[in-house]
């Protein structure tokens, strides 16, 4: 009897050590993140105002606001996401659906691995090349969001193989059992029950676009640019860039410090507010689909 | 002449000889039982029965299944033509995520029936054979999440009936459901025998007994005996047989 409380305790203890180490790190990971919103909420709050959001940057960038950049990378993040989402979504649909298990399909998939590892500036000298100047595209939104678009596409293939994966089998079959052909198979029944998980991805990709700044350096960021862009085929300012210029490389360092951490600020705030859209807008499709 | 006829069926996942030189034909409106251990080929007959083998990469097959007169393997089989004629509901009941309506009506629709009021007529007329209609007629516009278990298995019954197949391929359609739908399940089975021909995977040797004509044992790959239901269960002629039914084995 006492041996066998003896090993009960034994295992209680283990077990609570186990648990305890778990614990303290799911704690402490929310704890640094909360450490690092406090610490650019703190630095930056004192800055942001209706001017600093809505202003051009005045006074070799130590005053003034950053409008312009926020425009940008906004401009930035919607160019990227219609080359990338679509593109992204259909080669993850012909991968998973389609394309039989053999060594092409373990080939793609390696690429796709390998380009999710390219470092972003490697992207963004390739951007320069082909975009900037082979295509002629100049330094441009357009530019810069296909090199962007090429950054992300691996992280949209990937989260849409996995949603399109986690849709039972039982699902495909039964479709095909009632003489639907593959195409309406995946239409009709795979992707809408994989939409919400999917729309994941692009939630994913969005807060990635908005925060790189190697791919943009070379292909569309301006330095200076108190204007709006007009067209796809306008230079244009962006966030990061903008953070790193005023931290770096301004007219005035220590006296745009604060409007460095305003920046990077608003920049959280833009990944925030579109992952909750992103949020929404799953749960959204995901009661749709179930009443479809 | 038999509805189903298979001839020499081998059937190989990669290296794995799954089925060996299966010969089985079923007659029209009969409900075969398959029954045997886990692993023994007894689904993977089934399924190739609507071709839904197909889908799986690596495999191969030989020999023939001839049902209503035509090589299903045939070179000029159509495949959605065959799958349309063969209707198939599955271990877990798997209604889409639509409404209970959409369930139904999604197979004439992908099968070409735009017409508003045929569908509806059809839908309900579907329903009710599945014995199902009292309970839904109120949520149709509801999604088919929210019905029981059993519930959702008779709204796969009826998604697959819809078509108009003539026969019906179940794969241990109650093994995921509590007795009382799985008896509601075995009393459509029988009702149903009069209109198709039903094949049915089980585990149950109860209900192998209470709703087959006719009940083929496999066992590793091999089709051990095959039988009228009641000289399976009464005098299995091959000791097999008799082990696997009486519980020594499996």
């Amino acid at each position: 009897m006492s041996t066998e409380n003896n090993l009960a305790k034994k295992k209680r203890r283990s077990q609570n050590i186990a648990f305890g180490i778990f614990t303290a790190t799911s704690y402490a990971i929310v704890a640094l993140l909360f450490v690092i919103l406090a610490f650019i909420v703190v630095k930056g709050i004192g800055v942001i105002s209706w001017e600093f959001i809505s202003e051009m940057p005045k006074n070799g960038m130590t005053e003034g606001g950053v409008f312009p950049a926020i425009v940008g990378t906004l401009c930035l993040v919607i160019a990227s996401m219609i080359f990338a989402f679509p593109v992204g979504v259909l080669a993850a649909i012909y991968m998973n659906e389609y394309v039989k298990d053999g060594w092409p399909k373990k080939i793609i998939k390696q690429m796709t691995n390998n380009l999710a590892g390219v470092p972003s500036i490697v992207f963004g000298l390739f951007g320069m090349s082909l975009f900037v100047n082979k295509l002629e595209f100049g330094d441009s939104i357009l530019a810069g969001g296909l090199t962007l678009g090429l950054l992300v596409l691996p992280v949209i293939i990937r989260t849409t193989e996995e949603s399109l994966k986690a849709v039972d089998d039982t699902f495909r079959q039964a479709s095909l059992g009632l003489g639907a052909s593959k195409w309406e198979t995946t239409s009709k029944i795979v992707f809408p029950i994989a939409f919400p998980n999917i729309i994941t991805g692009l939630i994913l990709s969005i807060g990635r676009v908005s925060g790189e700044t190697a791919p943009i350096l070379f292909t569309v960021a301006a330095y200076f640019l108190p204007k709006l862009p007009r067209s796809i085929f306008d230079q244009a300012m962006a966030l990061p860039y903008h953070l790193y210029v005023i931290a770096t490389s301004g007219t005035d360092i220590e006296k745009s410090r604060a409007m460095a951490y305003g920046t990077a600020l608003i920049l959280i705030i833009i990944v925030l507010i579109s992952n909750l859209l992103a949020n929404a807008l799953r749960k959204y499709y995901g009661k749709k689909v179930k009443m479809n | 002449m038999h509805k189903i006829e298979s001839n020499n069926v081998n059937f190989y996942y990669g290296e794995n000889h799954a089925l060996r030189d299966i010969s089985l034909s079923m007659k029209e409106n009969t409900v075969t039982a398959l029954i045997g251990p886990s692993g023994c080929g007894k689904s993977t007959y089934l399924r190739l029965l609507n071709r839904m083998n197909d889908l799986i990469d690596g495999t191969k097959m030989t020999g023939s299944i001839v049902i209503d007169g035509t090589d299903i393997y045939g070179k000029n089989t159509n495949v959605d033509n065959l799958r349309k004629n063969v209707g198939m509901v599955f271990q877990k009941p798997n209604p889409f995520p639509k409404t209970i309506f959409e369930n139904v009506a999604y197979g004439l629709r992908v099968n070409g029936i735009t017409d508003k009021n045929e569908i509806e007529e059809r839908v309900v007329t579907t329903i009710e054979q599945v014995a199902l209609w009292d309970e839904v007629k109120d949520k149709l516009k509801k999604s088919a999440f929210e019905l029981s278990g059993g519930q959702q298995q008779r709204l796969c019954i009826a998604r697959a009936l819809a078509i108009k197949p003539s026969i019906l391929l179940m794969d241990e359609p109650t093994s995921a459901l509590d007795p009382i739908s799985t008896s509601k399940i075995e009393e459509l089975i029988y009702e149903l025998k009069n209109k198709y021909t039903i094949v049915i995977v089980t585990h149950n040797m109860q209900q192998a007994g209470r709703v087959s004509d006719t009940t083929a044992f496999f066992y590793m790959g091999e089709l051990i005996e095959y039988d009228k239901t009641k000289t399976i269960f009464t005098k299995p002629a091959i000791k097999q047989t008799e082990d696997y039914i009486t519980g020594r084995f499996g």
